[in-house]
């Protein structure tokens, strides 16, 4: 039986990764699971400098789902490579690192930073965050913004380069064309929805930032719909993410054009959730008979 | 021995009509847990509810251990609801928990609430040295005090109404308690775990005494093992992890 997938010219043993900012730096999840089984590590976002991130309450629980106002808190690049790299480095597995900026010249820093740095094999660029040189508006939700700091990246890094997508737009086959035409790799589809959640009786928002991400099963169909968009509108391969909780769920991912998957909030859930989506692959396929887990990829029987 | 087990309900009674006392065995040899501790509750294998949910060490037995718990929402309300024999998945033990006090130091342990679940093993540890105060609003929410008897130095119940105990909050009998009984009591260590506002108070009349305090704090989680960071607070030192640093933090660190 073959698993392995490749994501641009990394080669990955399996396709079950960990979405960014629910695995943390991988370490918090060592006790539970072996970490060496996984097709990849991506750890939580990153940026140049640390980030003190938004005050509590960060997240509150919704029907089969979760809000999240994180604020993108992290150590920065380098204590992460000076503290987190050593351990990560141990495991025989690839290490993706999702990193973030609010300028183009962030972004392609820390690329350049993180480029140069041994024991990591691939970089997520999460462009669902605000730009400082424009008014604060997401990266990711302009087709022109998006090719300019995918390409200003791309041009300073040789490593496979994702890009995570925004789900938060009207056309996301569009970004997807932006990200692709601009060099990247692959795509990761998607990141959180935004949402909020209201106290009817404090009529107070439940999150201090009033809006946050919501992820979990909550989001699976809209992440499965995105996914199909996306697969017919790029080439590249998409990792599919958004609410997988099963091996089941992850082979629907796979179906609808995704050539790998990340499990997210299921990691809250049970800690060991990654390695048993991908024992459930494994068993679906035994007793679907599929040899190779890439003849699954966009074959779905749609009219 | 994983912190990620399987544990069998034995038994899951009423304390009151909005509080339970739930008894775990677990399926294999536990992590030893520390007064403090706190751990993850699956309470349903089900989407919804779909995080874990927080519950303090309340008290170790022979084979397993208990958590008492409020009724509350969504979670809890099916959690009453289980019955023994059923199994259930449980992280654990998280967190820090209390440090123990120093053979000369005395224990000023403060309970609000509910908040009696998360010093009660601690009572127990500290084998009669501990001052308990005790505060709810009502004195139906005050229980536990028959287990509890004989395991105290002194124990202080309060309630609002004055229905239990003497009348008023635990904030003023512990202020009384500092301005009289200072002779006798060396040198205080207060610990305590409660509503917000209470454990704002005590850090307040802590920090202006100059007393240590170790307050345990709640804040709404998702993993507990310190990779979501979600369940922070501020500290001097910039957002902490209540999961992983905390639950239990030394008042003059935290920033209200
Ligand atoms: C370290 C720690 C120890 C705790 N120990 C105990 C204990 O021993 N006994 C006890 O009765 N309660 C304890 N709590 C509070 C307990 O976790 C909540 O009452 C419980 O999660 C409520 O769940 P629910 O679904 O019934 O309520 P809902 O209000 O429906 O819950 C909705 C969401 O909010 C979260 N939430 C609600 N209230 C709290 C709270 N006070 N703290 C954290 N998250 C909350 C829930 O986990 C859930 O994700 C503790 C909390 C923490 C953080
Ligand atoms: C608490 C939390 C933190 C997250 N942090 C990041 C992050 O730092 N960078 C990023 O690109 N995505 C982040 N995400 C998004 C996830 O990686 C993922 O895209 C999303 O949660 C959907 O997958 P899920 O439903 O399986 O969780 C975060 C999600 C959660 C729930
Ligand atoms: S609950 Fe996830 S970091 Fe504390």
């Amino acid at each position: 039986m073959n698993l392995s997938v490749s994501i641009g010219s990394l080669k990955l043993k399996n396709p079950v990764m960990t979405a960014s900012g629910t695995f943390g730096y991988g370490e918090e999840y060592a006790e539970f699971i072996d970490l060496g089984r996984l097709g990849a590590v991506v750890v939580k976002g990153l940026s140049l400098s640390p980030k003190e991130g938004n005050p509590p309450p960060r997240i509150v629980e919704t029907a089969a789902g979760m809000l999240n106002a994180i604020g993108l808190q992290n150590i920065g690049i380098e204590r992460f490579i000076s503290e987190k790299i050593p351990f990560l480095k141990t495991y025989d597995t690839a290490v993706i690192v999702n990193f973030f900026g609010d300028s183009v010249e962030e972004y392609v820093l820390a690329a350049e930073k993180l480029s140069s740095v041994k024991g990591v094999h691939g970089l997520e660029m999460n462009i669902s965050c605000p730009n400082k040189q424009a008014g604060w508006c997401v990266f990711g939700t302009d087709p022109k913004v998006t090719r300019e700091v995918v390409s200003a990246v791309r041009k300073k890094t040789s490593l496979p380069l994702i890009v995570k997508l925004s789900p938060n737009v009207t056309d996301i086959g569009l970004m997807a064309k932006a990200a692709e035409e601009a060099g990247a790799d692959a795509v990761s589809v998607i990141n959180t929805i935004t949402g909020m959640a209201v106290d009817a009786r404090t009529r107070r928002p439940k999150l201090a930032n009033i809006t946050g991400g919501l992820s979990g099963p909550a989001i699976k169909p809209i992440a499965l719909r995105m996914v199909y968009e996306v697969y017919k509108s790029v080439r590249i391969p998409i990792i599919g993410m958004g609410g997988i909780m099963s091996g089941e769920d992850a082979v629907e991912f796979l179906l609808a054009g995704a050539t790998a998957v990340a499990v997210g909030t299921a990691n809250f859930v049970r800690p060991t959730a990654a390695v048993e989506v991908l024992d459930d692959i494994i068993h679906f396929m035994e007793t679907e008979r599929i040899e190779d887990i890439r003849s699954l990829t966009g074959t779905l029987h749609a009219g | 021995m994983s912190r990620s087990f399987k544990a069998e309900i034995r038994e899951n009674r009423p304390v009151n009509s909005n509080h339970n006392l739930l008894t775990l065995a677990p399926l294999d040899i536990m992590v030893e847990p520390r007064p403090g501790q706190f751990y993850m509750l699956e309470i349903s294998r089900g989407l919804d509810p779909l995080l874990k949910r927080a519950f303090s060490l309340f008290r170790r037995t022979s084979d397993g251990f208990q958590i008492l718990y409020r009724i509350k929402g969504k979670g809890t309300s099916i959690l009453r609801e289980l019955k023994e024999g059923t199994l259930i998945s449980l992280l654990g033990p998280l967190g820090n928990g209390y440090p123990l006090p120093a053979e000369n130091q005395a224990a000023l342990v403060i309970a609000g609430g509910i908040g009696i679940a998360s010093v009660f093993s601690l009572v127990e540890k500290l084998e009669k040295k501990a001052h308990l105060f005790y505060g709810a609003r009502l004195g139906d929410e005050i229980f536990m005090t028959d287990e509890m008897s004989g395991r105290y130095r002194e124990l202080i119940v309060c309630t609002d109404d004055g229905s239990c105990g003497r009348k008023g909050t635990v904030v003023d009998a512990l202020n009384d308690f500092l301005g009289h009984a200072s002779l006798e009591v060396r040198e205080p260590v207060i610990y305590a775990c409660g509503p917000q506002p209470m454990l704002r108070e005590i850090s307040r009349i802590a920090v202006a005494k100059g007393i240590t305090a170790y307050l345990s704090l709640e804040e709404h989680m998702a993993c507990g093992i310190g990779a979501c960071l979600g369940c922070v607070v501020k500290t001097k030192d910039g957002y902490r992890r209540v999961c992983k640093e905390g639950p239990v933090f030394e008042a003059g660190e935290i920033v209200w």
